[in-house]
């Protein structure tokens, strides 16, 4: 039953790097939980690796409202050579 | 206007004006580079023209834009995906042997110093995130920035790039380890 649950570290990692963005399945997150209960290092790590997504998502927010445009020049460019093109 | 695109649904010449735009900011929040980006614009209206004819006026202009944008987008992935030399990740895990799978003694995350718990609404902190992000190779980079600050869902990258979910984890899971000990080094404990 016990060995059922056992991860290694390694798919521990991949676990909690999945539910970062909440796409661990609920047994992955109960394998996660019983690793991190008796491993420090894990226990850390996904620690360490809730901040970084606070830190991304602070970054996502950011970025989120920003409309990128061309630029005009380039934009005149790109008509010459579409006009070039067609003729 | 040459035989190619004569046809009477489509307007190349007002193209520029309305949709480059559009096309270009879909570019870009993809491929990050406004280089590439523009790049990928001009490719789809060079197409576009080409395939005028084919046009049937069942999608709008716009659409039908987009969809010749997105092959590009495709094609553009492919292109990094099979670059070679890219840097690869370290490896934090032993591969083999009884203790496959557990940490490497001289990999093993070090704790960060509790002093940095400060706001995340630092515009340092954010440059420094860019940096790491950058340095990632470029594949890694793209799906990374996709999911993590464009905030796609797993489905519609896996769609756009044509990957499976798994490949999505695999890449995901790689550029995280190389992003945490970049942010380790040069953030928590520069």
């Amino acid at each position: 039953m016990f060995k059922f649950f056992k991860i290694t570290c390694q798919e521990a990692n991949e676990i909690c790097n999945k539910s970062q963005y909440n796409e661990a399945t609920l047994l992955e997150k109960v394998k996660l939980n019983i690793h991190i209960a008796v491993c420090k290092i894990c226990a850390m790590y996904s620690k360490q690796n809730a901040k970084l997504t606070d830190i991304f998502r602070a970054k996502a927010i950011d970025c989120k409202n920003h409309v990128h445009c061309m630029k005009e020049e380039d934009k005149e460019l790109l008509k010459e050579k579409l006009k070039e093109m067609s003729s | 206007m040459s035989e190619t695109s004569k046809n009477q649904l489509l307007d190349p010449d007002t193209w520029v004006d309305s949709y480059s735009d559009y096309l270009f900011n879909y570019a870009i929040v993809r491929v990050n580079n406004s280089d590439i980006a523009k790049d990928l614009v001009q490719e789809t209206f060079f197409a576009g023209l080409r395939s005028a004819k084919n046009f049937e006026g069942k999608s709008t202009e716009r659409t039908w834009l987009i969809s010749i944008l997105k092959r590009k987008i495709i094609d553009y992935y492919r292109k990094i995906n099979s670059k070679k030399g890219q840097a690869e990740v370290r490896m934090s895990f032993y591969e083999d042997g009884e203790n496959e799978g557990s940490w490497i003694e001289e990999r093993v995350p070090q704790s960060w110093d509790s002093e940095t718990e400060k706001e995340i609404e630092n515009e340092e902190l954010k440059n420094q995130i860019d940096d790491c992000i950058d340095h990632l190779p470029e594949k890694y980079a793209m799906v990374f920035r996709m999911k993590t600050i464009q905030e796609f869902e797993t489905e519609e990258i896996c769609k756009e790039l044509d990957i499976t979910p798994s490949n999505l984890w695999v890449i995901i899971h790689r550029a995280r380890t190389q992003l945490r000990s970049c942010m380790e080094k040069n953030w928590f404990n520069k």
